[in-house]
């Protein structure tokens, strides 16, 4: 894998392990709030410390912290969002492939455009605004736009093998159209497929802090890099630190996974032209 | 002319049942909502009649179909009915009053990409492999991952804060306008660079630009004349690609910059459960992006002579 692809690994696996260990990790809890002694400037207070190495916010929260269990949160919607959609799309991209004809129509031909014709966030948008903002409702929105991406994959690589001479040997040997997916179909279409997961990843992240940012994710208290960017917005003055650490968490993030995706893409596909 | 007309009532076949599925999709939205739109919005102190009222006024009462109809009815009508919180305001009108200062934004920040990506592009494609290239490779990207509200706040902080050179928020003249259009474009700016730079990577090695080198003419006039312009073609495919992209960026750039649009408006209403005004603006946004595709679909069919209009 090229070099920017290894970089991207390295970071990724740093960021599930924060995510996971977080709560053994984090030198604070990222809820607990300290009260300041009245004296100090706050420009001071907040300042990054020893004990503090990323500082605290103005509610006296480690921003150490937070932004470990920030990564937790990052890590439970993209990865739940991406098993999801992946799940969804690859059935229904399977179906649309397989069967071809009104079937193939209406998916590919209908659904696949209405879903595409909303700019993705605002569909999430749309859905987090009218059931209520909650982790649960994110990642729901969140998968109801990403499973069109694995789905036309899917029917790609349906509609491909479909025509090879061992899947009509197989049907004439009395296959079941699902056992025909699944034994022949799939391994094929794993490749690609974990290169979109990877920017699916990417994309999920992104996501899931956007829609934060705005209030209509993860609430508080629970801590979200999103969430931390948005409070950070009135604090640039005294406190700029209080939006470089979630804003470099989520960019490297963000970075490292279309690195891993880009790099496995290129790996996977020697005949692919480089950029 | 006749082929123009063949091709739009073909695009309108695909296009008009997506607006179809859109406007119901738009519809179906206050039905999701778990509990009472109405109560919810009303409060928790509102009588019973209270909600009945409104309920009765918002068309709410009448059996599902029945309300899609009048659904339709009005969209078809220019009536997006009224505000849940200010029923004196009227949900079209308002949004149209808010849709300026959206597109403004929308093409400022396409100005704003284009102005970056082309010489940039051109740059890194002349030279290749070499420092340059590498150096605008790397502001692509940095470009492409930084998202609007990592961005924008340090663009604030910098520019508005330290530097005291803009303003911080706000429409009330032009110099308002530059640090949302850069946040806006910022990631359109780091894709198209990377489109020009491919495209123009390709051009240089074709053959036309071999003879209109030998024929003597200036590297500038090669470039600018003949390389530009097939290689925009794709470009401007991405550009209407990326329109959408640049609407749904435009919501979080309002918001950080306390920009007048449609984005910021359908926030606002959100939080104040304005169920009507959100529906009217996610519809709002949802067709000026099916719009914006289908023109782009035609300008892209015209300008590439090569492609038939069929």
């Amino acid at each position: 894998m090229n070099r920017l692809g290894k970089i991207g690994t390295v970071i990724i696996a740093l960021f599930f392990f924060v995510a996971i260990f977080a709560p053994l990790l984090a030198p604070h809890s990222p809820t607990e709030q300290k009260q300041f002694a009245a004296d100090a400037p706050l420009e001071d207070r907040l300042k990054p410390s020893a004990s503090h190495p990323f500082g605290v916010d103005d509610l006296g929260r480690d921003v150490l912290s937070r932004v470990m269990f920030g990564a937790r949160i990052s890590m439970q919607v993209g990865v739940t969002v991406v098993l999801i959609s992946a799940f969804i799309g690859m059935i229904i991209g399977s179906i649309s492939g397989f069967y071809g004809g009104w079937v193939d129509r209406f998916f590919s031909g209908f659904l696949f455009n209405v879903f595409l014709s909303f700019p993705s966030i605002l569909l999430a948008i749309a859905m987090v605004a009218f059931l209520g903002p909650s982790i649960r409702n994110l990642i729901l929105a969140l998968s109801v736009i990403g499973w069109v991406g694995y789905a036309r994959l899917m029917r790609g690589q349906v509609l491909k093998v479909r025509e090879y001479d061992f899947v009509t040997a197989a049907r004439a040997l009395g296959a079941s159209d699902f056992r025909i997916i699944f034994r022949h179909v799939l391994p094929n279409a794993i490749q690609p497929l974990i290169v979109q997961a990877s920017l699916g990843m990417a994309g999920a992240v992104l996501s899931e802090a956007s829609l934060s940012f705005l209030g209509l994710g993860v609430q508080p208290p629970t801590s979200s890099w999103g969430v931390m960017l948005n409070d950070a917005r009135s604090f640039l003055r005294v406190a700029p630190h209080l939006l470089i650490f979630p804003g470099l968490a989520v960019m490297l993030t963000v970075m490292a996974f279309n690195f891993v995706g880009d790099g496995l893409r290129e790996w996977l596909d020697p005949k692919q032209k480089r950029q | 002319m006749l082929n123009i007309l063949v091709l739009l009532a073909k695009r309108l076949l695909v296009v008009l049942p997506v607006v179809w599925a859109v406007v119901t999709l738009v519809f179906l939205l206050i039905h999701i909502v778990p509990g009472d739109p109405v109560r919810n919005s009303l409060g928790e102190n509102a009588t019973e009649q209270q909600v009945a009222e409104l309920k009765h006024k918002l068309g709410l009462d009448l059996p599902l179909t029945g309300q899609y109809v009048n659904y339709w009815r009005g969209v078809l009508q220019g009536d997006l009915g009224v505000s849940l919180v200010n029923p004196s305001d009227k949900v079209f009108e308002k949004i149209l009053s808010r849709y300026p200062a959206t597109i403004e934004l929308a093409i400022a920040g396409l100005i704003v990409a284009i102005s970056i990506a082309i010489p940039l592009g051109v740059s890194a494609g002349r030279n290749q492999g070499k420092l340059r290239d590498n150096i605008a490779s790397v502001v692509a990207l940095l470009g492409i991952s930084t998202p609007g509200f990592v961005l924008g706040p340090l663009m604030i902080l910098l520019f508005a804060i330290k530097l005291d050179w803009l303003p911080v928020s706000g429409r009330y003249g032009f110099e308002y306008l530059i640090l949302p259009a850069v946040t806006l474009g910022a990631p359109l700016a780091a894709i198209l660079t990377r489109m020009v730079r491919s495209s123009v990577i390709e051009e240089l090695n074709e053959d036309y630009v071999r003879t209109a080198r030998a024929k003597g003419l200036s590297e500038r006039h090669v470039i600018y004349k003949h390389v530009l312009k097939n290689g925009l073609i794709p470009v401007v495919t991405v550009i209407g690609l990326q329109f959408g992209v640049l609407l749904a960026g435009a919501i979080i750039t309002e918001m950080i910059f306390s920009w007048p649009g449609l984005g910021r408006l359908t926030i606002d209403s959100i939080n104040s459960r304005d169920y009507p005004m959100v529906q009217g603006c996610i519809l709002m946004i949802a067709l000026t992006y099916i719009i914006a595709n289908l023109i782009t679909d035609f300008a892209y069919r015209l300008l590439d002579p090569r492609i038939k209009v069929e």
